[in-house]
């Protein structure tokens, strides 16, 4: 089966669209959703009711911190992704903010894990920086893939049957088979808010049986996204920084 | 799931297995069928059992990973494999014959044969390199070649994808490789430069043609660390009779920087392939091992061994093209040519390790009986050569980035066709003539080559000028 892995999508009405398109596209029958479908982007009300709809006909999410923000103010989180989610906060109808709220933080489907930041500590939102953060998460769990999302940079980490580590910065399009000896931690990168120097939207794609996974990135109007996010009053950084991806 | 034994006759997702035909160190090799392949077979499995060599393991991981990427007649061909869920292995295709390694109780070879052996391995390479794999285990005993004589590279345990997790990364505290062949730069933890396999071929011909190692057999890190500053004697110094153009070639390839090695393997097959251009430099004469000063400074400089951030090998190959310019001699053709040198210099100002190879064709009659002096006399091949270098002198060309050949032929595009497959030229830059009655009659050789060429190609026009005013004749 091919699974489609769609993480940060920031309520970005036009990255998602774009991701969306081109995953159906190349033949994705299942879609799996990593958290963080709103804050930062200006269409939350489009992004929840998209992903409810994506849920009742069989995809799969968990919660990411500023969907757990939106009703658990969070201290954690800096002024301007603050503004973003009270902002959000109020364009929410309750049964959108209840869909949010009961999002399960990581889900289990056969061997693979999903969560929003990483395994060991998932309520905490700790980031994957490096081969150390990423060793923690795979020790944390007995999942032959974990994925996640929530640093916006792609990467691929592996640990070997004798605890070594690699690490690697996917390429675009180019499959690489995550191998059964290994132990594997895909990190997305993020739909709607690209922090990488591409501001191309990212996700990726897993073909279940030859269990090799693919890192996309697709194209999309990221001046009307930016556009939205000024025309509603969102902080002027929030639009600037989607337009050179970082 | 229960483990599937293997032993003549079991039964391995279609395969057959038959004889084991080799036990090393890393992996076992046994012959196995399959009822819809018709090429033989050989089924690598490798050893994992509690208390082997965990790099067995990540080494064949890597095989596993890379050998089904790759593709042309320098790899075998890969036809299945198992995961560590149930059983690993890989099967791919036999190559039949023995290694290079048969060859060296018989060392050294003769230096002709050596550059034959040497360019095949180049050729290999270049191709390997052009898949965004660099092989990293380049010696004797990973070199086979085809009943047609094409050189195939095997084992690919160690080697590095470009574009995939290179599991060898974090693996090992020392470099893991074969200690004699390993370039420097391995020492210091680099892994994405594709020169570190020149470097393994320099210490191939270099054995070959002397019948010494260049850096011995220490296998200790302490001995293999003395290759970061300490160069090789010169072959000549070893044996007098040997030829300048192979100590340039060789040396080069044993550089310590990789950046003072050839650009590619591409490169370094075309100067295996035309000898008799090689540009000579001081290292062809050398006699004696660099001075202890310079030894001291690349040992106690530390910058000039700093590995670099991580490169992309294809942007690398791409930086250092084989470029070869058609031009024609004939009288008359100053303006195109004068339009040619323009685009190669352009080409070549932004490509600083590109090389140029300058082709004129020296046509042959169908029928009459061609003669090498023309009506006074002269040597009309050398003529030709002179003339080329005369075209190529304005682009101020360091030496060892320009050749000039002149081709026999009587079809003057088959005949550049050919060179530019034969060494793996990147890009054609050609002249087409306006308007000419000779073009009208037998064709264009550059619509020819555009058409028909591996490579890209640049067919070059002077600028048009105005047409004169055509007078209404009233036509209607």
């Amino acid at each position: 089966m091919r699974l489609a892995i769609f993480a940060d999508i920031h309520a970005n009405r036009q990255a998602f669209s774009a991701c969306l398109d081109f995953a159906r596209a190349r033949g994705a029958e299942r879609i799996i959703c990593l958290g963080d479908i709103v804050g930062y982007g200006a269409d939350p009300e489009w992004a929840v009711d998209t992903m409810m709809g994506l849920v009742d006909d069989g995809a799969i999410a968990v919660i990411g911190n500023h969907d757990h923000a939106v009703s658990t103010p969070s201290e954690s989180m800096n002024a301007v992704a603050q503004a973003a989610i009270e902002w959000t906060r109020g364009r929410l109808s309750a049964p959108q903010r209840r869909f949010l709220a009961e999002l399960p933080l990581t889900l289990r489907d056969d061997n693979r894990l999903y969560v929003h930041s990483e395994a060991s500590h998932p309520a905490r939102w700790h980031y994957v920086r490096d081969t150390p953060d990423a060793a923690r998460s795979i020790e944390a769990t007995d999942a032959h893939i974990t994925f996640c999302g929530h640093i916006h940079r792609p990467a691929l980490y592996s640990m070997s049957s004798a605890a070594k580590m690699t690490s690697f910065i996917p390429t675009t399009d180019v499959p690489v088979q995550l191998l059964g000896g290994r132990r594997w931690l895909v990190v997305l990168g993020s739909v709607g808010q690209p922090r990488d120097g591409d501001p191309a939207a990212a996700f990726a794609m897993l073909d279940t049986t030859s269990r090799e996974i693919t890192y996309c990135r697709v194209p999309y109007d990221v001046q009307a996204a930016a556009s939205r996010i000024r025309a509603n009053g969102l902080p002027h950084w929030l639009a600037d920084r989607l337009l050179v991806g970082r | 799931m229960a483990k599937p034994a293997i032993a003549p006759g079991a039964e391995l997702d279609g395969f057959t297995v038959g004889e084991c035909v080799h036990q090393g160190g890393m992996a076992t090799l046994w012959t196995v069928t399959h009822p819809g392949i018709t090429v033989p077979l050989l089924m690598k499995i490798p050893r994992v059992a509690e208390g082997e060599d965990p790099a067995a393991i990540v080494s064949f991981e890597m095989e596993q990973m890379i050998l089904p990427r790759l593709a042309g007649p320098h790899v075998p061909g890969c036809f299945g494999a198992g995961d560590f869920d149930r059983q690993p292995y890989v099967v791919m295709e036999r190559i039949p014959g023995n290694t290079l390694y048969s060859r060296i109780e018989k060392l050294p070879a003769a230096y002709e044969e050596a550059r034959v052996i040497g360019g095949k391995i180049a050729t290999a390479l270049a191709d390997l390199h052009r898949q965004n794999v660099i092989h990293h285990d380049v010696k004797p005993s990973s070199i086979m070649f085809r009943p047609s004589g094409e050189c195939v590279l095997i084992d690919f345990g160690l080697s590095h994808h470009n574009q995939l997790p290179d599991l060898l990364q974090e693996e090992f505290r020392l470099p893991y490789g074969t200690a004699p062949y390993m370039a420097p730069e391995r020492l210091l933890g680099v892994r994405d430069d594709p020169r570190s396999d020149l470097f393994s071929l320099g210490v191939l011909l270099y054995f070959f043609t002397t019948g010494v190692r260049p850096f011995g057999e220490s296998e200790t890190l302490r001995g293999m660390r003395r290759r970061l500053w300490r160069d090789p004697y010169p072959p000549r110094k070893l044996k007098p009779d040997y030829p300048p153009w192979l100590q340039e070639i060789v040396l080069r390839c044993l550089e310590i920087e990789p950046v003072w090695r050839h650009p590619t393997a591409s490169q370094l097959a075309f100067e295996l392939a035309h000898p008799d251009q090689v540009k000579l430099t001081a290292r062809s004469e050398r006699l004696q091992r660099d001075p202890l000063s310079t030894v001291w400074r690349r040992r106690f400089n530390r910058g000039l061994t700093q590995p670099k951030p991580k490169s992309d090998v294809a942007a690398q190959l791409a930086s250092g093209p084989i470029v070869v310019v058609a031009i024609d001699t004939e009288e008359g053709s100053g303006a195109l040519n004068e339009c040619l040198r323009r685009a190669a210099a352009q080409l070549l100002s932004t490509l600083p390790s590109a090389r140029l190879a300058c082709l004129n064709v020296l046509k042959l009659g169908r029928i009459t009986i061609d003669r090498t002096l023309d009506e006074q006399g002269n040597n009309k091949h050398i003529d030709r050569m002179v003339a080329l270098r005369h075209w190529a002198q304005p682009l101020g060309l360091d030496e060892s980035r320009l050749t000039v050949h002149v081709l026999e032929a009587i079809d003057p595009a088959a005949a550049i066709l050919e060179f530019t497959a034969v060494n793996h030229v990147d890009h054609i830059v050609i002249g087409a003539r306006q308007n000419s009655m000779l073009r009208t009659l037998l064709g264009s050789v550059s619509a020819k080559i555009a058409a028909e060429a591996a490579c890209t190609v640049t067919v070059v026009r002077p600028p048009r000028l105005a047409l004169a005013p055509v007078q209404d004749g009233g036509k209607g």
